[in-house]
């Protein structure tokens, strides 16, 4: 032990220390788990991207008289829906939508609630109080029942879907930011830069924002598994997405009369959005563990 | 206490008015004039003007809310529009149905949830603890309404054991506690009880973990306190917050069972808001809508008293 110490004061003297992120990301790799996830997650974007190029099939091209085909029908690998398309082609079309309806709400809700909590963290005092009371009451509505309250009074549609959304993840993301805002403000290094003359958006921008951005961006990419189930259930509903788009959550609901029929050609789009889900929740998790924030 | 008691409550009455004015502009959000929800399309010119002045629609916003909240804490929701009768006798049925549901998922939730995570935190690290882990990742990760057509697919289609919809034979709206009906209920439930079971899990799992690391479990093990004698006291201080947890989750099953319902057909609040959602029927959905929330409101405040009397270490302000 005694003979190691010196040695390593040597060692961090000459090379340069590789950086906080350096070390996330090789943290990071070493988890399998989270490495798999990461991979999976990584396939069903670029399989969104690529769709057209990938389907084999026409994703909205029906026929009355191959409707409802099982999996492993020459041809239609995955089966037929309920109008005779094909499923494996439908499916990998439905990433896009899907997707994009998860995704986005959780990003956009990323920079108003951050700005909101920061603002609300740093500034303190009766612009905290008014703030966080706002965001209170949004906290006050079960996520489920906000999104579909919201969607529900603006009527289907992909945008209404979204802005549904958007709103239901505002509230949680602004919450965090405000709690690390408040903690980072009282480090003494903070009061330093202040003495020493900086403005209060420097000192933002230098001092703060590195040191909370990470923890809202891990709790923000926890909520995007919440958003997928939440996004692909309101097109379960019938709000959001309108038939006829190929969307996980719409072809689950318009197949829900064929479990008589084809039960397991009917439970496909929920398996997607359910391999979609678990791998955004654990890369989200190895995040966390490889940035080593504590939930 | 009281004074802790009184001031939660303080803080939930700007909360509660918040709430409200959400719900009040919920019609108002909605696309269009508020009275095309009421009257067909063709309505002619002087029957919107009456029905505007009939509804108060021609009133500014403020008095319009003065107005409504008047009315509502009179117990009057307003009149569902797709059926004539009033929304809070169509609640009244609905909501019985959907507290039955989730108190017993969330008891099931429980059980196994703090079962699971107690054994994680207990053998941390172990081949039980990631199994464990594992079964809760899945529980917060699965879409549960896809969950509930799979089990449906199971137990319903293929091995035809229990009913796939409804909740008594024929539609029958009356419940009794036989088997019957209790049929019925089981796969909703157990549906439901997946998401407070994962939440749970991973709570306890961190809170017997954590509270295992502290000092004082090494002093009793040190005093030569066996397995069982530690295993009371760990329990002793998770209990208080795994049971707020659990209050709060059955709180979220309340206002997010919209979708198991629709799977179901289980006749709740959610198919409730299901019916208001498919035929545009604002009232209904607003009526809905506003107790589920101020149901939550309520249980939180309980949730937040409860707990800071179990443990008066928690007095969250």
């Amino acid at each position: 032990m005694s003979a190691a110490a010196p040695a390593l004061i040597q060692i961090a003297a000459i090379e340069k220390s590789p950086g906080y992120w350096a070390g996330v990301i090789r943290r990071f790799r070493r988890d399998p788990v989270a490495m798999a996830a990461l991979v999976i997650m990584l396939a069903l974007v670029l399989m969104a991207i690529f769709a057209p190029l990938i389907a084999p099939a026409d994703p909205y091209r029906s026929s009355m008289i191959r409707r409802l085909r099982p999996i492993g029908t020459p041809g239609f690998p995955l089966g037929t829906d309920e109008l005779g398309r094909d499923m494996l082609s439908r499916l990998i079309h439905g990433g896009r939508l899907s997707l994009l309806m998860g995704v986005t709400p959780v990003f956009i809700a990323f920079f108003i609630g951050s700005a909101i909590g920061i603002t609300a963290g740093f500034v303190g005092g009766k612009v905290n109080t008014v703030l966080m009371r706002t965001i209170d009451v949004f906290f006050a509505f079960p996520s489920v029942l906000l999104a579909i309250a919201l969607s529900g009074a603006l009527g289907a549609g992909i945008f209404n879907g979204l802005l549904s959304l958007t709103i239901v993840f505002v509230p949680p993301i602004a919450r965090i930011a405000e709690s690390v805002t408040t903690a980072v403000r009282k480090i003494e290094y903070i009061e330093a830069a202040r003495a020493s003359g900086a403005s209060a958006f420097r000192i933002v921008r230098v001092h703060v924002l590195g040191n909370v951005i990470g923890p809202i961006f891990v709790y923000a990419t926890g909520l995007i598994s919440v958003s997928l189930i939440l996004a692909s259930g309101l097109s379960f509903l019938g709000l959001g997405v309108k038939p006829p788009e190929p969307e996980w959550g719409l072809m689950l609901n318009t197949l829900r009369n064929a479990i008589y029929v084809q039960p397991w050609v009917a439970a496909l789009p929920g398996l997607m959005i359910f391999i979609t889900s678990i791998s955004f929740n654990l890369l989200s998790d190895g995040l966390r563990s490889a940035m080593d924030i504590k939930a | 206490m009281l004074s802790y008691i009184l001031k939660r409550l303080a803080l939930t009455i700007p909360v509660a008015f918040g709430v409200s004015i959400v719900c009040f502009m919920l019609v108002h959000i909605a696309p269009g004039d508020p009275l095309t929800s009421v009257l067909p399309p063709d309505a002619s010119a002087q029957l919107q003007a009456e029905m505007r002045a009939l509804y108060g629609f021609d009133r500014p916003l403020p008095v319009q809310y003065g107005l409504w909240v008047m009315k509502t804490l009179q117990g009057d929701l307003g009149v569902s529009i797709a059926t004539g009768r009033p929304v809070a006798s169509e609640l009244g049925k609905a909501l019985g149905n959907t507290l039955m549901l989730a108190v017993l998922a969330t008891m099931i939730g429980f059980l196994f949830g703090s079962l699971f995570g107690f054994v994680a935190g207990y053998f941390r690290d172990s081949w039980i603890d990631r199994l464990a882990s594992f079964v809760s990742i899945i529980g917060v990760s699965v879409p549960h309404y896809w969950l509930g057509m799979v089990l449906v697919i199971i137990f319903s289609v293929q091995l035809n054991w229990l009913p796939a919809t409804g909740a008594g034979p024929g539609g029958s709206a009356e419940w009794a506690w036989d088997w019957v009906h209790i049929r019925h209920l089981i796969l909703p439930a157990v549906t439901m009880s997946v998401i407070p079971m994962g939440i749970i899990a991973r709570t306890v799992r961190a809170l017997v973990a954590e509270i295992l690391s502290q000092e004082f479990v090494s002093g009793l093990r040190a005093k030569g306190l066996l397995d069982f004698g530690v295993f009371r006291h760990v329990v002793k201080n998770a209990a208080p917050t795994a049971l707020a947890v659990m209050g709060l989750q059955l709180g979220y099953l309340l206002g997010g069972s919209i979708l198991i319902e629709t799977v179901f057909s289980w006749p709740g609040t959610g198919f409730l808001l299901g019916q208001a959602i498919f035929q545009r029927d604002l009232p209904l959905l607003q009526g809905t809508i506003l107790v589920l929330a101020m149901f939550f409101v309520a249980l939180n405040l309980v949730v937040d008293i409860m707990q800071s009397m179990l443990d008066p270490r928690v007095q969250r302000a």
